[in-house]
C-alpha cells in the first residue's frame, strides 16, 4: 500500500516514529542454530588488550571495577596492567572496594596511569604509601550508598567499566555462581557492579567461566554488556571467599554479642517480623548466634536480613527464622549457593541497598544494624577507615548508610585493642556521624547516645548496666593510660565523603615517628 | 644492682612485651625501644623502662625490648624479671604489702 | 565471707599478660591466677612478676582474687608466698594438699609474711586443693585445719592419674572423691569446688558435669575458658518457679509467725524446718546472683 508519512495525522508529535518501512534496512536472518550461533557471533574478545581497544579507552577516563572478589581479586591487576602497556594514562580508578591484593597500583599511580582514586577502602601496603602520601590528587572514599548515588545522579561518571564475573554466557549475561558444579571462583551476590554495568558507557565482562546462553538467572544481565572476556583466571577462591562463616569463638567478642543482643531484646525492635541488618566482624555476625536463641525462645521471625550475608543468616532463613533475605554482597559460599538455590533470597544492587537519591532504599526499612567499628569516641563518631597509627586500613563499605537508616544502630567494639582504646575522645577520622549511632556496646559497657534517652530507659528496666560515653572512655584510659596524638601533616591524602556525597572529613598524611 | 649477663624475659604475644638486658659496663642506660604503639606510647613506654631499672638500682645496662601493647604493670614485670636474670639474683623484693589500688 | 558466691573460678594462666589484663570482664565469681602448673618451670619468675604487678596496679573491681602458688616442697612456692602474700589477693590456694600439715605449713610461711609487713595476721585467705588418693582420704582434716580455709577444692587430673585411671566423660571415676570433698567441706562449713573441665567445645558434656557436681552440693567449679562462664552460672541459676516456691514458702513462714503458730503449712501441706532452710538459702544465693554490676569508673 501507498502512503505518504505526512499524510497521518499528528505524525509530527508521535514520538519514536523512523520513517518509512524500507525492505532494505531489514537485516538478513542468520539461520544457524543457537549452537552455532555462540560459538562464532557473540560478544566474545579474544584478549583484553582488545576490548580495551573496542571500547575506546582513552586518557583521563574513568574506569570502575566491583570488590565482590575481595582480597582474592585478579581483575584490577589484569586491567591495569594491560591498560599501562598499552600507554593510556591519567586514568581515574573508581572501585566500590580495594584491598590488599591490589598493591601493584602502586606502580600505576607512580607511573601516571592512574591518577585520581575512588573507593570504598584501601589496605595494606597501597593503603600505606597513600597515607605517606603517594598522590597528588587526593584519594575519595564513599560509603556504598554514596558511591551508588554519585554514579545515578551522573557525578561520578563511568566511562568502562570491567566487571570480573565467575560465569558468563557469551552475550554478557553474568553471575556470581555457576548453574553447574564448578563453584572455583564463585562470589555469589554481584550487587556492587550491577549498577556500574547499568551507567557505564561501556561495560567489559571478564570472566574464567563461559557457561552457554542464557546464563539464567543472572546478576547483570547482556543487555548492559559490551564485550566478554574470558581469561584463565578471575581471582584466587581462597581470597574470594571462605568456606561456611563460623560464628567466633574469641570469648571477648561472643561477650559484646552476647550483650548486643540484650540489648536490642530490650530497646523495642526485637518484635515479630523486625528486619536486621549484622555488619561484618566477629562480634556483630555473632550477635546474630544470641538472637537466634532469643527468637527460638519467644517465636518471633525476622521479615529480612540485609546487607553482607554470611551461612549465618542463610542458615536461619533455612531453618524459617528470617523469611527473605536482601543480598548485595555474600561473604561465604554458603551464601553464594543460598543465593543460587533459595527462593527468597534476593540479589540487589548498591543502590536499591543503600542510595539516598533513589525512589526508595532498603537501608531505610531496618529496624536495627550492629556494625563494627575500629574506634568510637564520646561524640558517638565513628571510624571505620584508617587505624589508631592515622593510617588508612579499612573501608567505609555501608556504614554511614546502615546507620542512617536503621532506627537503632548498635556499635560493637572491645573497650581494649591491644593498648589502644577504642573510645576515645576524637576519633581520628569521622566516617559515620554520631547523631545516628543510638547505642554503643563495649566487653566493659554500654553506653547510649543522650539523644535516645527513651533507649536508655528500656535497657535500664531490662537489668542493663547503662554507661555514659565518657566513663566507657575513662575506664579505658584507666588501665591502658592516655594515648599521645597521631602526629599528621598538613597535606590531605584522602577525602572522606558521607553517604550525600558531602565532605565529612580528610585523612593527612601521616607524619614521621619520633620517640 | 649488677648486670653480669644476658637476661630475656617476655614474649612476643599481643600485649607482651620481650625484653633484652645485657651488660653496658659503666656506660648508664641504654635503651632501644621497638613497639606496635610508638606513636601514642612511646614516651610512657620510655619512662616505665627507665624507672623499673632505676627502682631496682640498676646503673648501666644495655636494654632492647619489643613491644607488642603491653601495659605499664606487664613493662614493669618483664623488665625486673630480665633484670634479676641478667643480675644473675633470686633476691627478690616485694615491696612490703603495699596496696596500690586493686579492689577499692 | 558470708554470702559470697563461688560458682566459677576463672582460671587464668600467670605468664599471659592479655588474659591477666582482660580476666574480670567475663562475669565469673573469682579469679584464679596461676603460678604452677599452667607455668612452665623455666618462667616461674616471671609469672610470679606478672601477677603480682597485675595484682598491685590493675583493678578486679568486687572479684574474689586467687592465687594458686605453686607446692612447697621447692623454693618456688615460698618465693610465690613471699610475693603474692605482699600482692594481696584475697585467697591463696595451694595446690597437692595431702595432709593438715601441709596447710598449717602454709599458714605459718604467711602467716610470717604478714608479720614482716605488718598485715593483721590471718587477713590473707586459703583454700586447699586435692589431688592425690591420700589427700581426699584426709579431707575433713585438712578442710578443718586452718581458720584461714574459705574452701576445698578437687584437682582431678592428678588425682585420677594418682588412682592409675583417667577421666571419663560421666566421671563416674570422681564420685568418691567429689563426695569426700562435699562432705568434708560442708562438716568444716566451707565451701566445695569443683575440678575443670577441660574440653572447652563440648558445651553438652560441660553442662552435664556442671548439672551433676551442683547436684552433689559444690559450691562450684574452676573454669579453664570464660565461655564457660555462662553456662555454669546458668545451671547454679534457681529456676524462675523454684524462686517463686521458695518466696511462697517464706511468706507462709511470715504468716505462720504472725498467727503464733509453730506450724508452717503451704497449700494444705506441712512443711519441715530442712525445707525453710533450703528456700532460704536459695533466696539468698539467687540475690547474690542478680547481675553483678559492672564497677563504677
Amino acid at each position: 500500500m501507498e502512503f505518504n508519512v505526512n499524510s497521518i495525522p499528528h505524525y509530527r508529535e508521535i514520538d519514536g516514529a523512523h520513517g518509512i518501512y524500507d525492505e532494505g534496512n531489514v537485516p538478513v536472518k542468520k539461520t544457524v542454530t543457537l549452537l552455532e550461533r555462540q560459538m562464532t557471533m557473540n560478544k566474545m574478545l579474544p584478549s583484553l588488550e582488545e576490548a580495551i581497544r573496542r571500547v575506546g579507552l582513552t586518557d583521563g577516563m574513568t574506569i570502575s571495577f566491583h570488590h565482590h572478589f575481595r582480597n582474592g581479586d585478579f581483575v584490577v591487576n589484569m586491567v591495569m596492567d594491560t591498560i599501562a602497556k598499552m600507554g593510556i594514562r591519567n586514568l581515574v580508578l573508581a572501585a566500590s572496594s580495594l584491598s590488599d591484593i591490589h598493591e601493584p597500583l602502586i606502580e600505576h599511580i607512580k607511573n601516571g596511569v592512574v591518577t585520581h582514586v575512588e573507593t570504598s577502602g584501601l589496605r595494606g601496603k597501597l593503603a600505606e604509601v597513600i597515607s605517606h602520601g603517594l598522590m597528588e590528587f587526593p584519594v575519595v572514599f564513599r560509603s556504598h550508598g554514596g558511591r551508588a548515588a554519585a554514579i545515578e545522579t551522573g557525578e561520578l561518571h563511568i566511562d568502562v567499566a570491567f566487571l570480573g564475573a565467575p560465569s558468563c554466557d557469551p552475550y554478557g549475561n553474568a553471575n556470581g555462581y555457576n548453574r553447574d558444579e564448578d563453584n572455583g571462583s564463585c562470589c555469589g551476590s554481584l550487587g556492587y557492579a550491577k549498577l556500574d554495568a547499568i551507567k557505564a558507557d561501556k561495560c567489559v565482562i571478564i570472566t574464567d567461566h563461559i557457561v552457554p546462553f542464557p546464563n539464567a538467572p543472572f546478576g547483570i544481565p547482556e543487555s548492559q554488556v559490551d564485550y566478554v572476556v574470558k581469561v584463565d583466571s578471575v581471582g584466587d577462591p581462597k581470597g574470594i571467599m571462605s568456606g561456611a562463616t563460623r560464628y567466633t569463638k574469641n570469648p571477648k567478642e561472643l561477650l559484646i554479642a552476647k550483650t548486643a543482643a540484650d540489648v536490642i531484646e530490650a530497646s523495642g525492635y526485637f518484635y515479630q517480623g523486625f528486619s536486621m541488618q549484622m555488619g561484618s566482624g566477629g562480634a556483630s555476625l555473632a550477635t546474630a548466634r544470641f538472637l537466634r536463641d532469643k527468637m527460638l525462645a519467644k517465636g518471633i521471625k525476622c521479615s529480612f536480613a540485609l546487607g553482607g550475608i554470611t551461612g549465618q543468616i542463610v542458615s536461619m532463613h533455612e531453618e524459617g527464622l528470617i523469611k527473605k533475605i536482601l543480598d548485595v554482597q555474600s561473604f561465604d559460599i554458603v551464601a553464594a549457593n543460598s543465593l543460587k538455590n533459595n527462593r527468597f533470597h534476593q540479589q540487589i544492587d548498591a543502590s536499591y541497598y543503600a542510595s539516598y537519591v533513589n525512589r526508595g532504599s532498603a537501608v531505610n526499612q531496618l529496624d536495627f544494624v550492629v556494625l563494627s567499628a575500629l574506634e568510637v569516641d564520646v561524640n558517638f563518631d565513628v571510624n571505620v577507615l584508617t587505624g589508631s597509627d592515622g593510617i588508612i586500613r579499612g573501608a567505609i563499605g555501608g556504614h554511614p548508610d546502615t546507620a542512617a537508616g536503621a532506627s537503632l544502630s548498635v556499635v560493637v567494639v572491645p573497650l581494649l585493642r591491644g593498648r589502644i582504646p577504642c573510645v576515645v575522645e576524637k576519633v581520628n577520622t569521622v566516617v559515620t556521624p554520631g547523631r545516628t549511632i543510638d547505642v554503643v556496646v563495649t566487653d566493659q559497657g554500654v553506653a547510649v547516645n543522650p539523644n535516645r534517652p527513651e533507649i536508655r530507659e528500656k535497657l535500664i528496666a531490662a537489668g542493663i548496666q547503662v554507661f555514659s560515653i565518657e566513663q566507657l572512655k575513662a575506664r579505658a584510659e584507666r588501665i591502658v593510660g592516655v594515648p599521645e596524638p597521631i602526629k599528621y601533616e598538613d597535606r590531605i591524602v584522602g577525602v572522606v565523603m558521607y553517604r550525600d556525597n558531602t565532605v565529612i572529613d580528610v585523612i593527612r598524611k601521616i607524619g614521621e615517628v619520633e620517640l | 644492682m649488677q648486670i653480669v649477663a644476658l637476661g630475656v624475659a617476655g614474649t612476643m604475644e599481643s600485649s607482651d612485651i620481650i625484653v633484652r638486658i645485657e651488660p653496658n659496663d659503666g656506660g648508664g642506660i641504654e635503651l632501644s625501644i621497638e613497639s606496635t604503639v610508638m606513636q601514642q606510647y612511646g614516651k610512657q613506654i620510655d619512662r616505665v623502662i627507665r624507672k623499673t631499672l632505676s627502682d631496682l638500682g640498676v646503673e648501666s645496662a644495655t636494654v632492647a625490648v619489643v613491644d607488642k601493647g603491653a601495659l605499664d604493670c606487664t613493662i614493669a614485670a618483664r623488665v625486673s624479671c630480665a633484670a634479676f636474670r641478667a643480675a644473675q639474683s633470686t633476691d627478690y623484693v616485694w615491696n612490703g604489702g603495699v596496696k596500690q589500688c586493686q579492689a577499692d | 565471707m558470708p554470702g559470697r558466691l563461688r560458682r566459677s573460678m576463672l582460671f587464668v594462666p600467670g605468664n599471659n599478660p592479655g588474659m591477666i589484663r582482660d580476666a574480670h570482664i567475663y562475669g565469673s565469681d573469682s579469679i584464679m591466677f596461676d603460678l604452677e602448673d599452667s607455668v612452665s618451670i623455666n618462667e616461674k619468675d616471671a609469672a610470679r612478676y606478672l601477677v603480682y604487678k597485675a595484682l598491685t596496679s590493675l583493678r578486679y573491681g568486687k572479684k574474689e582474687l586467687v592465687v594458686r602458688i605453686n607446692a612447697l616442697d621447692t623454693r618456688l612456692g615460698i618465693d610465690d608466698l613471699e610475693a603474692m602474700v605482699r600482692a594481696r589477693p584475697h585467697v591463696i590456694r595451694l595446690p597437692k594438699t595431702e595432709t593438715a600439715q601441709d596447710v598449717i605449713d602454709c599458714e605459718r610461711e604467711i602467716a610470717r609474711i604478714e608479720a614482716e609487713i605488718g598485715l593483721p595476721i590471718g587477713t590473707t585467705g586459703m583454700m586447699a586443693a586435692i589431688e592425690s588418693a591420700k589427700g581426699v582420704l584426709n579431707a575433713y582434716d585438712i578442710a578443718r585445719s586452718s581458720e584461714r580455709l574459705i574452701g576445698i577444692a578437687l584437682g582431678a587430673e592428678d588425682y585420677v592419674t594418682d588412682l592409675k585411671t583417667t577421666r571419663s566423660p560421666e566421671g563416674v571415676e570422681l564420685l568418691f572423691a567429689r563426695s569426700m570433698i562435699v562432705n568434708a567441706a560442708r562438716a568444716a562449713g566451707i565451701a566445695a569446688l569443683d575440678t575443670v573441665y577441660s574440653d572447652v567445645n563440648n558445651e553438652e558434656g560441660f553442662r552435664a558435669e556442671a548439672e551433676l557436681i551442683k547436684k552433689l552440693g559444690f559450691d562450684g567449679k574452676s573454669v579453664i575458658n570464660p565461655r564457660q562462664i555462662q553456662p555454669l552460672h546458668d545451671v547454679f541459676t534457681p529456676s524462675q518457679r523454684d524462686l517463686d516456691k521458695a518466696r511462697a514458702i517464706m511468706e507462709a513462714i511470715k504468716e505462720a509467725e504472725s498467727r503464733g503458730s509453730g506450724v508452717i503449712s503451704l497449700n494444705g501441706k506441712m512443711i519441715d524446718k530442712p525445707v525453710v532452710e533450703r528456700a532460704r538459702y536459695m533466696l539468698e544465693r539467687a540475690e547474690a546472683s542478680a547481675v553483678i554490676p559492672i564497677e563504677e569508673v
